[in-house]
């Protein structure tokens, strides 16, 4: 196997609230290899987004290392933590959580523009050309606010992949969506993870799309109970 | 445009209540600053004018012999000085090397010899007593405007004609062209014609002063060719102090300048703008309080924005910028209204009260360097006030806020 994308090594995270401490994760050793997509899969309070967050560098861990592309999360600052993020991590949260001051090619631009420090005809360019592979290329101008729930979501997507990110984290992407419209998400992300090799870490519920990912790590009380390629053979 | 500031823009443009409220607000602030600060100015501006325009700036005397000089009351001038000793004894000697001096000095803008002394002016049976002052037309007039002032005649002091103000010329009776003697304290008199007739808008010089030629007066004081002051205008009326004392020095002449000798005038303008001052550090802490708030509640609505900006690669620094823009936009934006209510009251407000010539009682000063500073004041208040509320987005847990966004 190639070198590891991702490397968790006795990762644990305890909240803290005062004097009270609630361990969540207990020790997570995991490794995501580059273009693997992984569903994320146990039951609820199980530690998912808390990993999820950890991942994503939006939280650090308790204990343990984080390796994102061979480096040493621990040793990054806020600074270099935000720019490793931007470059390298997508998110896709469970409920879509677009900004809806901005319209849905805005809302594709906006990590773009964070990046570069100002909007460019190239990044408008960009962002219309992930909307429209996502089949909104109707809806660029409209407001993220008057966008049905499956839109939303693919516009998540789209800002997710906007800075052509290696792994994609998604929490429940389909969550709260119809299951024709969450087939429709999930499609999505398998056609980019197939077509532009991006590694896609999904937190899911739903055992049906667990099945078609190409391996299912299970997360019982903070720690992986189980891990293991999925029954289906990989698309 | 920079991302900070779209982000900013577009926040305010659909933060559609709050972002009303707080332009309101500093719309208001930055009007009533302009405002007090227009009709502060203007009323000092008044006042100083009021003072001066009878007044000049610096006057040189010859150093005391024996009797006091009184101090003139504000807006009278030299004419009031009042002394027992001889005319004689107060003359300038070789006053055309003193007046040539005092013109070379810097910031000197005009210089004119004066013979000033008390007369009594009478027609009929009628006698008022009066400040005779022997002038030359041109160079006096430099110095202090006269010829602005005519409500009658012109200024012409040729041979035997007197220039004399309104209440004198009500007094006695007189119009352009009839005739009053003038009488000094000796007994020296002579017939003169009225040339013109002044208004100063001030009782004591419209009843007092008397204007001749430099020989008439000469003539009448005894003062055999001498002048007893020299009277200076000065290009920046505040520092006739320090230039009073520079021309002391240089002709060995007694110099007081007008700041002197209104100094209680000048502690009640300084008290005036230090209180225009204290209403407009109470307005911008009141404007500062208002955009502090109000950011500061649409920090905690749009927490879960600032979370979302954070996770897809916004620094903490940018999340900053976009608040302190937020608050520079609203100083701007409220500057440019403010700025125009202010100006707009402020022009509303002088042109309530005119006087019977159609000026206005309370003139406003409405100066670009007023708008700039308003403005500068508004933009760094919030900014200022942005600070807060955009350190507590900066510093939101994006984790958090997603988790429970
Ligand atoms: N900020 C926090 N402070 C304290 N406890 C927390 C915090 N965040 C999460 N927890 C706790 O950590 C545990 C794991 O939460 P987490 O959200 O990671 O679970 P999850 O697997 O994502 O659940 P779900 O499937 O319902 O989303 C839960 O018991 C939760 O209450
Ligand atoms: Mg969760």
């Amino acid at each position: 196997m190639a070198e590891s994308l991702l490397e968790l090594a006795g990762v644990r995270k305890d909240y803290v609230a005062g004097p009270v401490v609630t361990p969540v994760l207990h020790g997570i050793d995991l490794a995501l290899a580059p273009g693997e997509f992984t569903a994320l899969v146990g039951p609820s309070g199980s530690g998912k987004s808390t990993l999820l967050n950890l991942i994503g560098l939006l939280d650090r861990p308790t204990a343990g290392t984080i390796r994102l592309a061979g480096r040493d999360t621990a040793t990054l600052d806020e600074r270099a933590l935000t720019r490793c993020r931007g470059r390298t991590i997508g998110f896709v949260f469970q409920f879509h959580h677009l900004l809806p001051e901005f319209t849905a090619l805005e809302n594709v631009m906006l990590p773009m523009m964070a990046g570069k420090g100002r909007p460019d005809r190239e990044m408008a360019e960009g962002a219309a050309g992930l909307l429209r592979e996502v089949g909104l290329g109707e809806v660029l101008d409209r407001r993220a606010a008057r966008l049905s729930g499956g839109q939303a979501q693919r516009v998540a997507v789209a800002r997710a992949l906007a800075l052509a990110p290696r792994l994609v984290l998604a929490d429940e992407p389909t969550g709260n969506l119809d299951t024709r419209t969450a087939d429709g998400i999930f499609a999505l992300l398998r056609r980019f993870n197939r077509e532009a090799g991006i590694a896609f870490l999904v937190v899911t519920h739903d055992p049906r799309l667990a099945d078609r990912c190409d391996r299912i790590v299970e997360l019982i009380d903070g720690r992986i109970v189980a891990d293991r390629p999925s029954r289906k053979e990989p698309a | 445009m920079p991302f900070e500031l779209f982000v900013a823009l577009r926040f305010l443009r659909e933060g559609r209540a709050q972002t009303a409220l707080i332009l309101g607000g500093t719309t208001v602030g930055v009007a009533v600053m302009v405002f007090v600060t227009a009709l502060i100015g203007g009323l000092q501006a008044l006042l100083v004018e009021q003072t001066l325009s009878s007044q000049a700036h610096v006057t040189l005397r010859r150093p005391e012999r024996v009797a006091r000089v009184l101090p003139a009351a504000a807006g009278e001038g030299v004419a009031a000085v009042i002394e027992k000793v001889p005319e004689r004894d107060r003359s300038v000697e070789s006053w055309p090397e003193a007046l040539a001096r005092v013109r070379a000095a810097p910031g000197v803008v005009a210089a004119a010899p004066t013979a000033a002394g008390s007369a009594f002016a009478s027609r009929a049976e009628v006698s008022k007593s009066v400040a005779l002052r022997g002038i030359e037309p041109e160079s006096f007039d430099a110095v202090i405007r006269v010829a602005r002032k005519l409500r009658a005649g012109a200024l012409r002091v040729n041979g035997t004609e007197a220039v004399i103000g309104t209440v004198l010329a009500a007094d006695l009776g007189l119009g352009v062209g009839d005739k009053l003697r003038l009488a000094a304290a000796d007994g020296r008199s002579d017939v003169f014609t009225v040339s013109g007739v002044f208004d100063f808008g001030n009782r004591d010089v419209n009843q007092r002063w008397v204007l001749v030629s430099l020989r008439a007066a000469q003539t009448l004081l005894d003062l055999e060719g001498g002048i007893t002051t020299i009277e200076v205008k000065v290009a920046d009326p505040f520092q006739a102090e320090a230039l009073a004392a520079d021309l002391a020095e240089r002709t060995g002449l007694v110099a007081d300048s007008w700041m002197r000798v209104n100094h209680q005038l000048l502690t009640a303008l300084r008290s005036q703008r230090a209180s225009a001052l204290t209403i407009e550090a109470f307005v911008v802490l009141a404007v500062a309080l208002g955009i502090a708030s109000v950011l500061g509640v649409s920090v905690l609505q749009r927490s879960r924005q600032i979370g979302i900006l954070r996770a897809t690669g916004t620094s903490t620094g940018a999340v900053l910028r976009v608040f302190l823009a937020e608050g520079a936009l609203v100083g701007l934006a409220g500057s440019g209204t403010g700025c125009a209510l202010g100006a707009a009251l402020a022009l509303a407000f002088s042109n309530l009260a005119k006087n019977p010539y159609g000026e206005a009682v309370i003139p406003v000063e409405l100066s670009p360097r007023l708008f700039v500073l308003a403005s500068l004041v508004a933009i760094g208040t919030g900014v200022v006030s942005a600070l807060y509320p955009a350190r507590h987005a900066a510093r939101l847990d994006p984790a958090q806020v997603i988790r429970y966004g």
